[in-house]
């Protein structure tokens, strides 16, 4: 289980990004906290610095837009999903749960 | 329209492909490759697939089901277009086809009669990418002549690979024509902080060269100022030329690339042209454009498919502007139209610092937007002051 940040200091519309073998990008889409694979499936960028809309993160490099609950890509040029990891709160600080990772199919 | 016949099958093409499907064509889809090669991403060649650390398959543009929608004709040149039949001539054979999608990209320029030397390179295909990577050999002295995006690319890749590097360039301040000056004079100095020599206003007279073998091997690249530099790989990077030439016969109009509608719709009304041979006339300005960028060959495909199998002028082009360069570890962005004389207005940092953000203003609007090494900045930028851009794909 890996530490990413307070609650606070994630505000709505904002992203965090936890560095490691595989980083991990958490956003708060509306009040609703999502994790997923840092790096976008199509070539090396940071989903971090991505554009957030509704619970879409468009990648900022190419705009390949992933879906923040599945990972799944909905447009080129991205074809293959990021990793989604569940995510909770305890005492007002955000933990992503890697041991936990999925990859849709 | 029973069958579509896509020529180049880089990613204009290949996106072409991915579009036709998509927009639910249900007929036969040919996809005419002049390289042997499945059609693949060209921005990694310069990058991270020359420096050794992107696989072969990370530039795969199409996957199994992308491949199962079509048929390949790879290692096969297009000869001749016959306007009156639709009849392809390709150097295997004939392709007949009810629409014609042209996506034949363009060659690298070089310097002239130095072809056939040994260590005089260009960069464009995976195969140039190849010989090239071959040569990068500790100790080797690179020249890159031009020092637009691909010689800046090579240039940085190969300080990263420890190698000695002077790029020329025959501007005043390479990109100065896209980015203005003070722009064009920040990124610039990334050469020198990463140790390449940059050398402005350069103009190549000839090359030193020795015998080797039965042909000869490049030694040193002989300057406008008679002064001579050393260099055992010399790496061109001063642009391309649309490839036409097979079309003249065709009837179609294609002096500095294919012409078409701002729909991408050529003289004849069943055969569109994408990415880098295109030569459109801008719906906003009138104006014959044609782009080298990649995401412009992503964003044409759909409204060229559009067009195509509506028989009629269904959608117009209108170009993002984005682009983008990896340089030494960092990234340059910009999305817009920045035109000579527009003011620049920095949003974050200045042209000192590693990584600065600024827009392009003319008459109260925003006409680009532009970031060094802050790619979250660049998105929100580009997201509030620029119109949103078509979605790709």
């Amino acid at each position: 289980m890996l530490r990413a940040c307070t609650v606070d200091e994630l505000p709505l519309g904002e992203s965090v990004r936890i560095a490691g073998p595989e980083p991990i990008a958490v956003f708060n889409a509306d009040g609703e906290l999502y994790a997923i694979s840092d790096t976008c499936s199509h070539q090396d960028a940071s989903l971090a610095d991505g554009w957030l809309e509704g619970c879409f993160v468009e990648c900022p490099l190419h705009a390949a837009l992933f879906d923040l609950r599945t990972g799944v890509p909905s447009c080129l040029p991205a074809k293959k999903p990021v990793r989604t990891y569940p995510v909770h709160v305890e005492d007002g600080v955000i933990y992503v749960r890697t041991e936990a990772a999925e990859v849709a199919a | 329209m029973k069958t579509v016949a896509i020529v180049g099958a880089s990613l204009a093409g290949a996106r072409a492909a991915q579009e036709l499907r998509a927009q639910g064509f249900d007929g036969r889809v040919v996809l005419v490759g002049e390289e042997p090669h499945l059609p693949y991403d060209r921005p990694p060649l310069s990058k991270g697939f020359l420096a050794g650390t992107a696989s072969r398959e990370s530039l795969d543009l199409l996957d199994d089901d992308d491949l199962a929608a079509l048929e390949l004709r790879l290692g096969t040149r297009a000869e001749r277009l016959d306007p009156a039949t639709g009849r392809l001539v390709l150097s295997d054979g004939e392709l007949a086809a009810d629409g014609i999608v042209l996506a034949t990209g363009g060659r690298p320029r070089t310097l002239p009669g130095t072809e056939s030397v040994a260590g005089v390179h260009v960069l464009r295909t995976l195969d140039d990418a190849l010989a090239l990577q071959q040569e990068l050999v500790a100790g080797a002295r690179i020249v890159v002549v031009g020092g637009g995006f691909i010689g800046a690319e090579v240039a940085s890749t190969c300080r990263a690979l420890g190698l000695e590097v002077t790029v020329l360039e025959a501007l005043e301040t390479p990109l100065a024509r896209i980015l203005g000056p003070q722009l064009a004079e920040a990124c610039a100095r990334l050469h020198d902080r990463h140790g390449t020599t940059l050398r402005c206003g350069a103009a190549v007279a000839g090359l030193d060269t020795v015998a080797d073998g039965a042909g000869q091997r490049v030694t040193g690249v002989r300057l406008g100022s008679g002064e001579t530099l050393p260099a055992d790989v010399v790496v061109v990077g001063i642009g391309m030329v649309p490839a036409t030439g097979w079309l003249s016969g065709s009837g179609l109009e294609n002096a500095g690339g294919v012409h078409t509608t701002a729909g991408l719709v050529t003289d004849l009304p069943n055969v569109v042209a994408v990415g880098d041979v295109a030569a459109y006339t801008s719906a906003e300005t009138g104006r014959r454009c044609r782009h080298e960028h990649w995401t412009n060959a992503s964003e044409q495909a759909p409204v060229a498919v559009a067009n195509l199998l509506a028989g009629q002028p269904v959608r117009e082009y209108t170009p993002s502007g984005y682009l983008w360069s990896d340089q030494y570890a960092g990234t340059l962005q910009l999305a817009g139209h920045p035109e000579p004389g527009d003011e620049i207005v920095f949003t974050e940092g200045t042209v000192e610092d590693d990584a600065f953000a600024a827009t392009f203003r003319r008459e109260g609007r925003t006409t680009a937007v532009f970031a060094l090494n802050l790619p979250r900045a660049f998105t929100r930028l580009r997201r509030q002051e620029l119109r949103r851009p078509a979605p790709v794909g």
